[in-house]
């Protein structure tokens, strides 16, 4: 299959799924318990059933679940995620101002773990019973085991408190200005504890996902020719074996998209990093649905971006995969 | 013939008055400068007129003034009024308004728009018996703004503090638009010592100095940030690093002992009178068994507040003993306090029928306690479930994931017991007669009186103390209104919120008025050595 006919074939199936996507979403969060017109009231301290029935009203609220899905529906199509019960903004303005943040630190987070987990397979597959290989097989479980917000907290103690090397919360130090170098690297120090925590867990998943390719390449006959042929081992490792070796850990991170995303809504949490998932927290605690909506929206389409991304990775590592 | 109770003279003179206490006391002139990073919380908008809280109204104090301050001995102090005089029959309330003063963009401040923003307020502010009695509000000239009632309300004065009647400018949020949802109210034109300069919702608010404020030489800081830290340990942590360094509200002990170990960190106990939190069990007296007095009163019984406090908050919070907050002039400790006795609880669910079973379950109910720090929420349901259980009775905790699925329950009456913290808001008529009155039992609407408690006893005595301008008087009725409610049991009060400030030591002029951080912050300053 060309390449055009496949892309094409791949959103196609990407329009069904987000459409998909979206319905699911609509019913499950208003199939939870509580309603936005009481989280207002409960904000405002109180307020009357008169201005409570406004609120409903203003915001569709008042209407059978299947009208509101089917105005939702017609919105989106076009192109109005709608408006925040909550924030009381346009859905797409508030999604776009943190969009931004929250790619940075997934895209952070999935490259550091991708490098990091890979390079540390890899250590552990050369020498698969030195104490480098054992010290990987700790640190993988210690990494699986531990939950995102445990380890964010700890990071945070570590080297924010006992250790203040890093700052504790935020995307930027105030006061500063936004411009420039100066402002790059306030950014990357900001950045570096939420990013590491994000990546822990896998950074963990990788190395035993790459330890393992890497053992079976190192034991294929290709390999075995190259070193006959006198190739160096390094050459041997890195062009040879690690290219195949890494074609599970590219399907494994692409999949993984979604996840690191969920995980994105803990760390900004814990980190006041000022992303989609911070604005979902706040969103699911005041169950502003059209804001929800509207991140999860945009995290599927994040997601099915990455897999397609993904995709086009493996066809460009392994070119049997193209005529697939 | 009226009673005049405000201060003479020009409102330089009242500020400069005033200026000193907070300064002088701590033996330093206050100095222009310096940035503010401080810990906000999420909030819609920045307007007080509409919605009461801590999220808007401290923004909401700092951008809007208010025709009156109070100091911390519950006085009224002159603000955008610089005089004030209250009729002696208390149906009217005349406000001089100071000259010059002038809003953020530059219009003068006005009777109209006094006019304008009390009309806004009464449709619109949750509080309705707030401003419920006022008629009008005349305008003679444009510096004088007479509020007429339909009947004495001694709690206008209170009506007229910061977080209470920020002063809107007519010519922005009089256009015509729905309040509610005005674009003004998320980038308003206020007319207070801080200027909004950046809302990012759930992110940071930031204001700037006003220079063109009324009283002349305030604020003293050049910036306010207002961040918002969603976690609470992190909160601390910015707090210990001084990446924040001042937090208005530390809501436990705990925290508080934690900052205070700090060598950077003052902590402050003052400024919490006027909002009156409090933390209490809420009984629906509209199920069975609980619409029977003689259970309440049992569940009273086998409550052992004092334990409950020594266990959960190390005996460092008091007891509260009645709808109102300890730091309320109106409060009286005679009342019924319903210390710790299994027998009496035992022989009063015995003399309502409810006999032990052969499992020895006399009956089972619920607590849903609102979601908060353990020690004032789920801390207490478990505490309390050991307790009721010596006499019988089961306590099933319903832990709500989140404020919604609370509010849905309780707002719709849906519990049986409920852990709730609810605000006095200074004077009664403002945030306690909410709770008690019969007429405000509205399902759906939370904190209206859900446990739907209905006293005509106590309906009167509301009605009587709403409206009686004899200070002496209207403290009697308060107080019997108070012994009747605890004796009653529609609510068990547990404990007053340990409330704190946390800031850095070189912080001066901290706000400790009665309204504490719901307050201008128009005195605050840093000292020389620290400023940033």
């Amino acid at each position: 299959m060309n390449a055009a006919s496949w892309l094409l074939r791949r959103l196609i199936h990407a329009a069904g799924l987000l459409l998909a996507v979206l319905v699911l979403n609509f019913v499950l969060i208003h199939a939870a318990p509580g309603d936005p017109a009481v989280v207002i009231a409960g904000e405002m301290g109180g307020a009357s059933t008169e201005v409570m029935d406004k609120i409903r009203a203003d915001y569709g609220l008042d209407q059978t679940l299947p009208v509101q899905l089917l105005r939702y529906l017609g919105r989106v199509v076009g192109g109005d995620l709608g408006h925040s019960f909550y924030f009381n903004r346009p859905v797409a303005s508030l999604v776009a101002e943190r969009m931004g943040a929250t790619a940075l630190l997934v895209v952070s987070a999935i490259l550091t773990a991708f490098v990091l987990g890979t390079w540390l397979g890899i250590l552990a597959a050369r020498r698969p019973r030195g104490l480098a290989a054992q010290l990987v097989a700790v640190f993988s479980v210690a990494g699986f085991a531990a939950p995102v917000f445990w380890t964010g907290m700890m990071l945070l103690l570590l080297f924010a408190s006992t250790l203040p090397i890093f700052p504790v919360s935020g995307m930027e130090d105030v006061g500063r200005p936004k411009l420039g170098f100066a402002h790059a690297i306030d950014v990357a120090h900001h950045l570096v504890l939420p990013a590491m925590t994000l990546a822990l867990v896998y950074i963990a998943q990788y190395s035993r996902q790459s330890r393992a390719g890497m053992l079976a390449a190192l034991a294929a006959d290709y390999i075995r020719t190259a070193r006959a042929k006198g190739l160096g081992e390094g050459r041997v490792v890195y062009r040879h074996a690690l290219r195949n070796a890494l074609i599970p850990v590219i399907t494994i991170a692409g999949l993984q998209f979604g996840q690191v995303l969920a995980g994105a809504v803990l760390v900004e949490t814990v980190y006041s990093w000022p992303g989609l998932g911070r604005l979902a927290y706040e969103s699911i605690l005041r169950r502003d649905s059209p804001t929800l909506l509207g991140i999860l929206l945009g995290s599927a389409l994040m997601v099915i971006l990455a897999n397609l991304a993904t995709d086009a990775a493996y066809r460009l590592a392994d070119p049997r995969m193209r005529g697939a | 013939m009226t009673v005049s109770i405000g201060r003479r003279g020009a409102i330089a003179a009242a500020g400069a008055a005033a200026m000193p206490v907070a300064a002088s006391a701590q033996g330093a002139d206050p100095r222009r400068g310096g940035t503010l990073v401080t810990l906000g919380a999420t909030t819609r908008h920045v307007n007080p007129a509409i919605q009461s809280g801590t999220p808007a109204g401290i923004p909401g104090t700092q951008i809007f003034a208010s025709p009156l301050r109070f100091d911390d001995k519950w006085n009224p102090q002159p603000y955008l009024a610089e005089r004030w005089e209250l009729a002696a029959d208390g149906k009217s309330l005349t406000l001089h308004l100071v000259k010059g003063a002038v809003f953020h963009d530059g219009a003068p401040i006005t009777s109209a728009d006094v006019a304008f923003s009390i009309g806004v307020i009464q449709k619109n502010h949750p509080f309705k018996t707030m401003l419920e009695p006022v008629e009008t509000v005349e305008t003679p000239d444009a510096q004088t703004a007479i509020i007429r009632m339909a009947r004495a309300h001694p709690a206008i004065l209170l009506a007229m503090s910061p977080a209470l009647c920020p002063i809107l400018p007519k010519h922005v949020f009089g256009d015509g638009r729905d309040i509610l949802t005005h674009p003004a109210n998320t980038a308003p034109v206020g007319s207070g010592p801080y200027r909004l300069t950046e809302f990012k919702p759930g992110e940071s608010i930031t204001l700037e100095r006003f220079d063109r404020f009324f009283i002349p030489g305030r604020p003293y800081l050049d910036k306010i940030i207002m961040r918002i830290i969603a976690d609470p340990p992190t909160q601390l942590l910015a707090m210990e690093r001084q990446e924040v360094v001042y937090s208005s509200f530390v809501t436990t002990v705990r925290d508080a002992e934690r900052l205070a170990k700090q060598p950077h960190i003052q902590i402050i106990d003052k400024g919490f009178e006027g909002i009156g939190a409090l933390n209490w069990l809420a009984f629906n007296t509209a199920r069975k068994p609980l619409d029977d007095k003689r259970v309440r009163q049992a569940l009273a019984y086998l409550a052992d507040r004092p334990r409950m406090l020594r266990v959960l908050q190390g005996g460092k919070v008091p007891q509260a003993l009645t709808p109102l907050h300890p730091g309320s002039a109106l409060y009286t400790t005679e009342v019924n306090h319903f210390e710790y006795d299994l027998k009496k609880a035992e022989a009063l669910l015995d003399e309502a029928g409810l006999k032990k079973g052969a499992d020895g379950t006399r009956f089972k109910i619920t607590i849903d306690p609102i979601p908060g720090t353990v020690e004032a929420t789920t801390g207490i349901a478990e505490f309390l479930r050991g307790q009721f259980k010596r006499a019988g009775v089961e306590l099933e905790l319903r832990v709500a994931p989140d404020f919604p699925t609370w509010a849905q329950r309780v707002a719709g009456q849906e519990f049986d017991l409920a852990i709730d913290a609810v605000f006095n808001w200074g004077d009664p008529v403002i945030g306690v007669h909410r709770t008690y009155l019969s007429r405000n039992i509205r399902k759906g609407v939370i904190w209206s009186n859900t446990q739907s408690y209905s006293n005509p006893k106590v309906d009167a005595l509301l009605d009587a103390a709403a409206s009686e301008p004899d200070p002496v008087k209207r403290k009697a009725l308060y107080k019997e209104f108070q012994q009747v409610v605890v004796d009653d049991v529609p609510i068990l009060f547990l404990h007053p919120f340990p409330y704190t400030q946390a800031a850095h030591k070189g912080l001066k002029g901290l706000p400790t008025s009665i309204w504490g951080p719901m307050s201008p912050w128009d005195e605050m300053y840093w000292d020389a050595a620290d400023r940033r």
